[in-house]
Formats: structure tokens, sequence, C-alpha cells
């Protein structure tokens, strides 16, 4: 398929893409390129200048905060870098567990982490993982920096708090404490494929967060179902009561792939999975 | 600013093709997938679905097995690319994998055996030994249409235990 004309940079520096960003209308950021490139052949999306960011090396790298309370992803983080992380493995295994499963292996080999939350599209992988696990994002432009919470990072579909002239730089996920546990559970369209509805969990001494995916145009924490499970009771019978009425709370797409109705049912199916598995891994 | 962050509607990339250099000036829309085939008439390299799903069209770019109809050129400014006319030597003598895959029938119309090549040639050389299980996730990107899944698996399963079976 052939794209509509488009122009190109390949800036050196964060300052000359916040510049280019800023600078041109219609600029828009090119990570991997695995959702760009595929909806500009639609012609979903028309971007009138890409600025490539493969050439920010500092947006390649993992590591940690200065305090060490933090493992920080750079936005051109890959799947497959995620996947192969011994940061990552060390902090916070769960990202890597989730990010093996996304689309096949050659799209982890290209996709990111930044990609894939400022698509926001609500089947995607990491939106509900990150608001589960607390994450911020960083925000720079030619004011400065901004950090966001997950939650009010992901807005709606192809919608985050990233404004015109601003970019994503990096993720922040607090790094797993001694007594928590963290798990994502689903169903999907055949093994690895696009999630019909998603839940992620994350268990620790101070609670547990729990956000649900495919049901709304941003992931929806389930904030009662948590507020039930503060005791701190992760049986089986806890859980699963906790759960009822999750589903009625919420207002699910209808598609050939699924009813709302289905959906709210697995949403509750959903969570339960998770939250179970993220208590198990919890006790250690 | 420098010339590389002025933005422009084409670009002159420098990319390495199955080990030879290759300076082009390049449309920046132009999908990598039509720089190999159209521009530089490296066929074997196939577009199946282009919308990034079936993997007809991969290719391997600095060692990792990527859809070259999600690229555009301009990306691979730079990189090394190795396609499926880079497998068999010069004199024709196939590759291990590609023998195998003769030798197990593992394809059937064809099409799909590009991108079955190369996503299988970047799995056996991060993992020389994979077991069906590996081939399966390695190879989950490439869709084959006459569904001869089977003996592609064999194929790439042989050739870790030093043939075909």
């Amino acid at each position: 398929m052939l794209l509509r004309e488009v122009e190109y940079a390949r800036p050196a520096t964060i300052e000359e893409a916040i510049a280019l960003l800023s600078g041109y209308d219609g600029a828009r950021a090119l990570a991997g390129g695995q959702t760009l490139v595929n909806v500009m052949k639609a012609r979903a999306a028309a971007p009138d200048v890409l600025v490539d960011l493969a050439d920010l090396d500092e947006l390649r790298r993992i590591g940690f905060s200065a305090d060490q309370s933090a493992l920080e992803l750079g936005a051109m983080v890959t799947s497959t870098q995620i996947g192969a992380s011994s940061e990552v493995e060390v902090a916070r295994p769960v990202l890597a567990e989730v990010v093996s499963t996304i689309a096949d292996v050659q799209v982890r080999n290209r996709g990111t982490i930044g990609g894939n939350i400022c698509v926001n599209d609500p089947t995607n992988h990491l939106p509900p993982l990150l608001v589960a696990l607390n994450a911020t994002m960083t925000i720079r432009s030619v004011a400065g920096e901004r950090i966001v919470a997950a939650e009010e990072f992901l807005i709606g579909v192809y919608t985050t708090a990233v404004e015109e002239g601003e970019l994503l730089t990096k993720v922040s996920v607090p790094t797993r404490r001694p007594g928590s546990g963290d798990a994502m559970d689903g169903v999907t369209l055949g093994a690895h494929g696009t999630y019909l509805v998603s839940a992620a969990a994350s268990v620790s001494p101070g609670g547990v967060r729990i956000a649900i995916g495919c049901v709304s145009a941003a992931p929806v924490r389930a904030t009662a179902m948590e507020q039930r499970l503060a005791s701190g009771d992760f049986s089986e019978a806890s859980v699963r009561a906790a759960a009822e009425g999750l589903g009625a709370s919420l207002d699910p797409p209808s598609d050939v792939h699924a009813s709302a109705d289905y959906r709210r049912h697995l949403a509750e199916v959903s969570a339960v999975r998770a939250v179970l598995r993220a208590a198990q891994r919890a006790k250690g | 600013m420098t010339v590389s962050t002025t933005p422009a509607t084409s670009r002159a990339i420098s990319v390495e093709i199955n080990g030879d250099t290759v300076e082009r000036e390049v449309p920046a829309s132009r999908l990598l997938v039509h720089f190999l085939r159209d521009d530089l008439d490296l066929t074997g390299t196939h577009v199946g679905c282009d919308t990034g799903s079936c993997g007809a069209c991969t290719v391997l770019v600095d060692g990792l097995a990527v859809k070259s109809c999600s690229i555009l050129a301009v990306q691979a400014d730079g990189a090394s690319v190795r396609t499926v006319e880079g497998l068999a030597s010069d004199d024709g003598e196939l590759t291990a994998l590609q023998q195998s895959f003769k030798d197990c029938h593992a394809l059937q119309c064809g099409y799909c055996t590009p991108g079955m090549l190369m996503s299988a040639t970047a799995l056996l050389e991060r993992n020389p030994h994979p077991s069906e299980a590996d081939v399966k996730l390695a190879l989950q990107g490439n869709i084959c249409r006459c569904t001869g899944y089977w003996n592609i698996i064999e194929a790439v399963v042989a050739v870790g235990q030093g043939g075909a079976a």
C-alpha cells in the first residue's frame, strides 16, 4: 500500500525532537511504527511531519531512579528489550511476562512501550497493566518536564495527556516490594491474540489495585472491588465475592466478538483470576 | 539546525543489504518492502496482507525479524538488512534451513516461505536447537494460508537436530 506524501526528520537530541514537534503543524512522533505506519496506510492517520525518535539513545534505556524506588523505561524501549532485561526481571517481572504476549516476534522487535501507551488502543496490554502498577509518565516540552500518573495519562482511544509539541520520554514503575505480587489475565482471540477483556492486578501490603481493559476508551479502575479486598483476605471465596457487581458497573462495547453483557461477565472472571494469581505471587 | 533535523519529503539513506552497501534517495513515504522490491529488484520479499498481519514480508534488520511492510525505508537508514536473497551462497548452495525446508516439503504454494525462512533464521541464530514450542512461538507472526504449518515446524526443528528427520 502506498502512503500519502509525508515529511520526515530524524533528530539527534530530545531537545531537537521537541523543537520539531512544537515547530511544525501536523508533526507526530514516530517510535517503532508498528501502529502508526499501518494506520497511515489505512489513512486513519495523516501526519504532515514524522519525527523519528530512532536516534535518541536516552529513550532506549532501562534503569532505575536515583533513589532506586522506580524502574525507569525510556519511551523507545521495545517489547523485546523489556522481555530480555535483567533490571525488569528483578524489579517488576510481570512487565516481561505481559509484553512477551503482545502480537508476535516481529511486532515485539519494533514496537515500543511509549508507542503502546500513546496509541492507548483499548485492547492494548500495557495501559491497564501500568494503571495497576501505579506507573507514572514523564512528558517533556520546551516548557520543561511534567510527570503524570498512568490513570491521568490514558485519556481515550489514541488520546493521552501528551499535548501538541510534547514528547513522552519515560515510564516509571515502582519497584516490587517484599510481600507484593502482580498478574494480568483476560480472554483473547486465539493465543496471544487481541484481548476481548483484560484485567491487571497488583497486590501489596498497602492494598490492591485492579484495572480493567477493553471495556471503555481507557482502562477502568475496579475501585469497589479494591475496597472490598482492603481487609487483605485473598481467599478465592473472598475475591469472588468482591468481584460481584463489577460487571454491572461497566459500560463495555458490543461487537462481532463479544456482546456488552459477555464483556461484563468476562471482566469479573478476568479480575478474579488476576487478583488470585497476584495474591499467590505476593506470598512469595 | 543540521540537515538531518530539517523535515523533508525524501532522504538519502545508506543501508547495508545482504552485505552490500546501498545508497539511495528515497521518498519518506516509501515502505521498506517497496524499496527492496521496486527500487532494488529484490522480489524475494513478498507482500501478503500489507497490513502487518501475515509476515510474508519479514526481513532481518540488524539481526531482528521485522515486517518490512510496517517500517519505512528511511527508518532503515544506517541499518543492516538481510533478505531471503541473502541466505543461499553466491554459488547457489542452500543454508541448512533452506535445505531442510526442501527435505521436509515445508512449502506448498511458497508465498509465505521467504518470511518463514527469515523468522526461522533469526530464531536459529539466537537458539540453535529450538524445541517445537520455541518454533511455534517464533513463527507466530507468519501465516501460511496453505496451512502447511506442521512441515514448516518440522523443518526448523530438524535443523537444530543436525539435519532433516
